[in-house]
């Protein structure tokens, strides 16, 4: 049985930082858009406006949305208990994010996972993954 | 210039509370400043650089420096959450050796436990300005649950078993009776440990530190003063210190940035991993210190589960007797900051003034290692090396 989905909070606004406005733009479309450095060609998380690999410059790019569970962990003490993970992206990198929409029982390292937005209760969609 | 014995470590003083409705945080800090002080055999006057820092309230060192009346020409709050204090040590040991310090005081206190604070699982929204803050307070970021991340990855990778952290609280839970300060006096055993609630899957219960209130303080000072005072004499011979997070992306969580201060640290001492007689290891969660033993070089990478096992970490009973006081795990976690603490029991054992059921025989070589912030995400890894003269 999937689990109950808890309320997602958010802080700040998508305008805080605007060098991340690609992302919450993305966001709003439904789609997975993260920094990529030009110099090195790796894509880059959490998203952010200069290459913690070279300090030189991004490109903004959409990504395929599909991953694996690099680990997790289902946080009991929490009303409804949630599911929060690193997903390792097909392209590379590892974001922080939950497991939503299966039972927590079934969650697995090295499962594959589906991009999925969900609305957070102050703040933009953010990218959350369901088993794939 | 190395640091190798620049500093001693003459004071060391840790505040018997752990629940201080009554007190301010400034007067725990004060009252540590002071117990640490008699324990030297020095004054306020005598200070003249002061330490401490984010659980200090005021802006940096200031407030404290005021609150108790200091007159200092060297002053650091490097905050890095519950190691910054092995941190300060190595700050101090500069500032003694490039003639900026005589007398050092650092201190620590805080007062979760009279506060509430669901330490652990409640996640805090920080400043949305600081840039990782909107791409992971949606997530639920606790303590526990980042902690447990790292856990569960060393079981996938490395075959670690919930029964072989649980000896890590067994252990603790075995030196904790004999100290009458700590929360958790109750020997504890294996299934007790597994047997309790979740908190955040891989985590029970029994693998988290104790919410308390309390505090600490140190003094170190350089070595022609601590060798006109009465105590033993602590000598700091190895200091490392090194951030470790998510690089990018590129994020890897089975070890910890003690892999990266502790061989500073190891070299500067000129000794190894096998020659330390008692290690203090920072013990938030038993999987912290499973991984800092790996990463400071007392087993091999992977092979933390079965080093812990059977006693192993038991004084008396095993090879590396660890957190005779009990620890994080079973005696305090003043402020959610285990670094002094750590300290201030490496300094007993050295000194043969642990509690007699726990003290290392011929003890002349500790450890205290601390890391601070969170072990999933970003944290700071800081090691203290010392020898009794």
């Amino acid at each position: 049985m999937a689990a109950v989905q808890r309320k997602i909070p958010f802080v700040g606004t998508p305008d805080t930082n605007p060098e991340t406005k690609p992302f919450f733009d993305g966001c709003a479309a439904g789609k997975l858009v993260i920094p990529q450095c030009v110099q090195t060609g790796k894509y880059i998380w959490y998203p952010r406006g200069i290459s913690p690999f070279t300090l030189g410059p991004v490109e903004w790019k959409e990504v395929s949305g599909n991953g694996t569970i690099y680990t997790y962990s289902v946080m009991e003490r929490a009303n409804p208990p949630y599911c929060i993970a690193y997903v390792q992206l097909a392209e590379g990198p590892k974001m922080m994010t939950n497991i939503v929409d299966c039972d927590f029982k079934d969650v697995k390292i090295g499962m594959a996972v589906k991009l999925k937005f969900i609305d957070t209760e102050n703040g933009p969609p953010m990218p959350f993954f369901a088993p794939a | 210039m190395s640091l190798k014995g620049a500093g001693y470590i003459v004071g060391a003083w840790e505040h018997p509370t752990r629940k201080a409705t009554d007190k301010s945080v400034t007067l725990l800090h004060a009252e540590c400043a002071k117990g640490a002080l008699d324990d030297a055999g020095l004054s306020k006057d005598d200070v003249d650089a002061y330490y401490c820092a984010g659980d200090a309230p005021g802006l940096g060192p200031m407030s404290m420096i005021d609150y108790m009346g200091l007159k200092v020409r060297h002053m650091d709050s490097t905050d890095v959450g519950g190691s910054s204090y092995q941190v300060a040590v190595g700050h101090a040991l500069q500032a003694i050796a490039t003639g900026r310090a005589n007398v050092c005081l650092i201190t620590l206190a805080g007062r979760p436990r009279s506060e509430g604070q669901a330490t652990g699982t409640a996640p805090r929204a920080g400043n949305p300005s600081q840039a990782e803050m909107q791409f992971e307070y949606p997530y639920g970021p606790a303590t526990a649950n980042m902690y447990a991340l790292c856990a569960m990855r060393h079981m996938y990778e490395y075959g670690t078993t919930s029964e072989q952290l649980a000896w890590i609280k067994v252990a603790a839970s075995h030196h904790a009776q004999y100290n009458p300060h700590a929360m958790l006096r109750d020997v504890v055993t294996v299934e007790d440990v597994v047997n309790s609630p979740m908190v955040a899957s891989p985590l029970h219960r029994l693998d988290c530190c104790v919410i308390s209130d309390g505090g600490g303080a140190l003094i170190v000072t350089k070595p022609e003063i601590a060798k006109s005072l009465k105590r033993p004499l602590v000598k700091v011979i190895g200091v490392g210190e090194s951030a470790k997070n998510q690089a990018g992306g590129e994020t890897e969580l089975t070890y910890s940035a003690a892999r990266w201060s502790g061989p500073p640290a190891w070299a500067m001492a000129g000794i190894k991993p096998s020659d330390i007689k008692y290690a203090s290891i920072y013990d938030s969660f038993t999987i912290t210190v499973l991984m800092q033993l790996e990463d400071l070089g007392f087993c091999e990478k992977g092979a933390g589960g079965k080093f812990v096992m059977d006693g192993n970490l038991i004084s008396g009973v095993g090879k590396l007797p660890f957190n005779t006081d009990g620890g994080g795990l079973c005696s305090n976690h003043p402020a959610n900051r285990g670094g002094i603490t750590k300290i201030i029991e490496a300094v007993r054992q050295l000194r043969g003034e642990a509690h007699p059921k726990v003290q290392v025989p011929n003890c002349d070589l500790a450890i205290a290692h601390g890391t601070g912030g969170s072990l999933g995400t970003r944290h700071v890894g800081s090691t203290v090396i010392l020898e009794r003269e």
